[in-house]
């Protein structure tokens, strides 16, 4: 029990000093201040984050400009440095991580908003979050010893025999390359792709379904043609949370891409990514430039994902508050 | 509620407290060379059993990791294969000591199936294929060797390092030896723009990629290829003669140099002169700032340095690395001095 | 006309079969992870992982002993720093504020959750090992709690507002002030979700490899005190992974089904706890 009523004694207004001290001598001043002043050193160390790559990378910002992008050089020797290799890699992999995982994941998810009983909804889905948890290093770990062997000896070689007539499945068949790069991102992304479009499936309010369903359509039919629609841009969102995802991954994708900063059109051969070359040299980086060119590097993945990351909540947002609206 | 969580947070903080007054044996941290990381490790373990109360602990992240950290002043020594060059010398805000610690080789190590003999390599052939103008195993610069060797027509898979690493510097400065090509397209150093090949991190990288990959060619230390029975092959020197990378001939590499061994110990014994000579030898350097401020931390580098030169010498055979000359050891002992 | 639905049932079959296999595919990868790791894992679990330090390259046995320790001390000053800045920006973001600085606050928050985690990495190396000039078990758990910071946020902002409005009006209309109907009232409510929220952050930050790699660098032996160097069970994995030594990746196998059985552990733990709980919830 209070033993004051002190939620009753408002303090006064005014800034002068006694006033101010009826202020904080109120509990909840003190409380919102508080966590006033903790919340804005979130924003203080995400401003110094940003701050700190800035500075960091001037000195390749400076010596490169705009042409960093576009160079295919990355000579620490020499001191020319360019992006364009991992920019490409991370790309390359990343795609091709997306080619595979959205169909597979908005199938998966298509399966457990619409088509499945509750419960094993429920049960799969939590099996499938599980997944998500799983660390980068365990999955590059399983893919050293199971996907590379598996790609080098039968999936490459057969691809090549079948589709060699594309440039993607040309060359000698290394095992470790884009291919097992794309791959392992696929498995990874999958989850992330699985559970946002299926959130997003379930905020589509049912008349549309039951619509389609009263129409005549079957229920595949209602679910293709009326549901997934409504849910577009929130299944697209989850594609770009995905992206950004698979574009900052690092161990998995260090462990098979190969490590040469190569632009090639086959999937066969070894690449680089942004984030695989930054864990590979960063602490060898002997040298101003070469490690404010690392840095410039991270600070291009950083300005990517946070682009992806802004369209992806902005269009998720915008699917599921069009589901509550129609209510 | 209430004296639940208290009774948390003093557990807690007990535990830290516990944790951080533990009793703090002295701890040195150095990083740098993967080349030399066999020793290192095994030497560091040896004297930590002399004396319980140091720790010292090496990551091998590469020789360019080694440089790097250390001019940063975010490890205690170094360790690289490739003497840091003129212009990280003078970066240093402290002067850095070079000390020689072992004589090791980097060998061509190789994995084709089918081929169990040692292969010969001219110096041609292995420019020609890290620079990948030749790309099948059957090519006549290398079946040209070795006559009798049944060499698929598979393509060579060149297996580099992903990491600044002295064993690149090692071989890049043989290749830019011998080979004029090389020098101008490719040049030497610890990380170079390799023309073709997959990258691994350090020795252990490369080992385990080329074990991996059928058709494969990279170079690592010799005592990387022994540890992983992986085949490695015989390289012609100076001389003309195929020579295999073993205590004698890199010891041998190392005679010319051990006469007129520089006083900052920084010296290439690639290619050198000599019958029995391993043409790609190499000395592996501790890098030691020569003002340390913390007493203690002088004495153990010191120390460990003296004994390393004397009795740590006695583990290096047994892992396939040479010891040092003996003259080159004499001068090192007075260099200690330097350290203050 | 009969053709036609006919066809229209035939593509309704197949496309329910499809996408339950895709469902089916997915769920069974995580079947295969756990099954593969625990084969490879179990083989090479032994006392002496759990007890004994690593031994010189090329020599086999040895354990883990300082990574599992290490990683449990990163674990800690990570929640000590990223738990309590992330609960309390949550209880702003929930109980107080007005309408533009929580939005900045939740914006940042979002921004920071989507940095990779090699970019906080370098952050941490920039503003702790430099500084210090050395690698240390602080670096890497500094680095380790900015990234438990937007987790800890959503989650409690999210469970407090879960929280029913009358709870709070019953509270302050027996006299208790804005702060004591917070603590006292709506944290207890909530508290079965935040500590969930705050288990489901350790164990996916337990697992963040990149951000170690610069800050606590690693260690043969233990690593006394904040200030050194230590090992960490992911850093270890990748170590011993890309090896060529078949006794690491041995090891490699046990340490990766020590590290996924306690994170899938915690991870369902939390989750079976939220059911609960929320099961009880419901009016």
């Amino acid at each position: 029990m209070a033993t004051a009523p002190i939620a009753v004694e408002r303090p006064g207004p005014g800034w002068g000093p006694r006033a101010l001290l009826r202020r904080f001598r109120s509990g909840d001043e003190i409380a919102h201040l508080v966590t006033l002043l903790i919340a804005s050193s979130v924003i203080l160390i995400t401003s110094l984050l940003v701050y700190e790559l800035w500075v960091n990378s001037a000195l390749s910002r400076h010596k490169f400009g705009w042409a960093f992008f576009f160079t295919r050089v990355w000579d620490p020797i020499f001191e020319h440095f360019g992006a364009l290799p991992f920019i490409y890699g991370t790309l390359v992999t990343s795609i091709l991580g997306l080619l595979i995982a959205v169909p597979l994941g908005l199938g998966a998810a298509i399966f457990l908003a619409e088509l499945a009983p509750p419960r094993v909804s429920d049960a799969l889905t939590f099996v499938v979050e599980l997944l998500a948890a799983v660390p980068s290093v365990i999955y590059g770990l399983l893919a050293i010893f199971t996907l590379v062997p598996l790609l080098r000896e039968h999936v490459e070689p057969f691809l090549r025999a079948t589709l060699g007539f594309l440039p993607f499945f040309r060359g000698p068949a290394y095992g470790v390359g884009f291919l097992a790069g794309g791959l392992v991102l696929a498995v990874m992304i999958v989850p992330f792709i699985i559970s946002v479009s299926r959130e997003v499936l379930l905020a589509v309010p049912a008349d549309q379904r039951e619509a389609a369903l009263a129409l005549g359509a079957t229920r595949w039919e209602a679910t293709w043609k009326a549901v997934v629609p409504f849910a577009r841009a929130g299944i697209l969102g989850s594609i770009f949370l995905a992206l950004a995802r698979a574009l900052g991954e690092t161990m998995a994708v260090t462990m098979v891409i190969g490590n040469n900063p190569q632009i090639s059109a086959s999937l066969f051969a070894p690449g680089y990514s942004i984030a695989a070359v930054i864990a590979n040299e960063f602490t060898e980086a002997t040298g101003d430039l070469y490690l404010a060119a690392l840095i410039e590097l991270a600070l291009v993945l950083f300005v990517l994902t946070f682009i992806l990351n802004g369209l992806a909540r902005l269009l998720i947002l915008l699917t599921t508050q069009r589901g509550t609206a129609h209510e | 509620m209430n004296k639940r969580t208290l009774a948390g947070v003093m557990v807690s903080l007990a535990l830290a407290a516990a944790v951080v007054w533990a009793q703090d044996p002295l701890l040195l941290n150095g990083a740098g060379a993967t080349f030399p990381y066999p020793i290192y490790s095994k030497w560091f373990d040896e004297y930590h059993k002399l004396h319980p109360s140091i720790q010292i602990n090496y990551q091998s992240i590469g020789s360019g990791g080694g440089i790097r950290q250390l001019l940063a002043g975010t490890v205690d020594f170094g360790a690289t294969d490739g003497p840091m060059n003129d212009e990280q010398v003078a970066q240093a805000k402290v002067k850095v000591l070079h000390f020689p610690t072992v004589l090791g080789a980097d060998v061509p190590t190789y994995n084709i199936p089918g081929v169990k003999q040692e292969l010969n390599f001219t110096p041609e052939a292995l420019a020609g294929i890290f620079l990948g103008t030749i790309t099948k195993w059957n090519h006549a610069a290398i079946a040209g060797a070795n006559p009798g060797v049944n060499l698929p027509g598979n393509d060579i898979v060149v297996v580099h390092r992903s990491d600044g690493s002295g064993t690149t510097y090692i071989w890049t400065d043989y290749l830019s030896k011998v080979s004029n090509n090389w020098k101008t397209k490719v040049g030497k150093g610890t990380s170079v723009n390799w023309p073709v090949g997959l990258g691994g991190k350090g020795n252990e990288g490369v080992t385990g990629l080329i074990k991996q990959t059928p058709n494969s060619i990279g170079y690592v230390e010799l005592i990387y290829a022994v540890q992983n029975n992986l085949s490695y092959g015989r390289v012609r020197n100076s001389a003309g003669s195929f020579i295999k990378a073993d205590l004698a001939s890199v010891t041998a590499a190392a005679a010319e140099a051990a006469k007129s061994m520089p006083d900052d110990f920084r010296v290439s014994i690639t290619d050198p002169p000599g019958k029995s000579a391993y043409p790609i030898a190499s000395f592996t350097w501790l890098l030691v700032p020569a003002q340390i401020q913390d007493a203690k931390k002088r004495d153990v580098i010191s120390g460990f340095l003296r004994w390393m030169l004397k009795d740590g010498q006695q583990y290096a055979e047994p892992l396939a690395y040479a010891k040092l000359p003996k003259e080159v050891v004499e001068k090192e002992m007075k260099a200690i001095a330097q350290i203050r | 006309m009969n053709f036609r639905s006919r066809w229209r049932k035939i593509v309704n079959a197949v496309m329910l079969t499809l996408t339950g296999l895709c469902a089916l595919l997915a769920v069974s990868a995580l079947f295969f992870i756990l099954g593969y790791l625990v084969w490879h894992g179990g083989k090479a679990l032994s006392g002496d992982f759990f007890t004994k330090l690593p031994k010189p390259v090329g020599e086999a046995g040895g354990g883990m002993a300082n990574a599992i320790v290490g990683s449990a001390k990163l674990l800690l000053l990570a929640s000590l720093i990223g738990l309590p800045i992330g609960f309390f920006s949550g209880v702003y973001l929930a109980e107080f504020g007005g309408r533009r600085f929580p939005f900045l606050v939740r914006y940042t928050t979002d921004l920071l959750n989507g940095v990779p985690s090699i970019v906080i990495g370098i952050f941490a190396y920039t503003i702790v090992v430099l500084p210090m000039r050395h690698f240390s078990t602080l670096a890497g758990g500094i680095a380790l709690g900015i990234m438990m910071i937007p987790i800890a946020v959503r989650s409690t902002e999210e469970f407090l507002r879960a929280v029913p409005n009358s709870l709070r009006e019953a509270a302050m209309a027996l006299g208790a002030s804005r702060w004591r109907t917070i603590t006292t009232v709506v944290i207890p409510a909530a508290v079965r979700g935040i500590v969930t929220g705050v288990m489901l952050d350790l164990a996916r930050v337990a697992g963040e490899t990149a951000p170690l790699l610069f800050t606590a660098f690693s260690n043969r032996f233990w690593s006394p005190g904040w200030n050194q160097p230590t090992a960490s069970l992911p850093v270890m994995i990748f170590t011993y992974a890309v090896a060529p030594y078949e006794d690491w990746h041995r090891q490699a196998w046990a340490a990766g089904l020590v590290l996924l059985g306690l994170v899938l552990l915690t991870n369902v733990a939390g989750r079976a706890i939220l059911s609960r709980g929320m099961s009880v919830q419901r009016p």
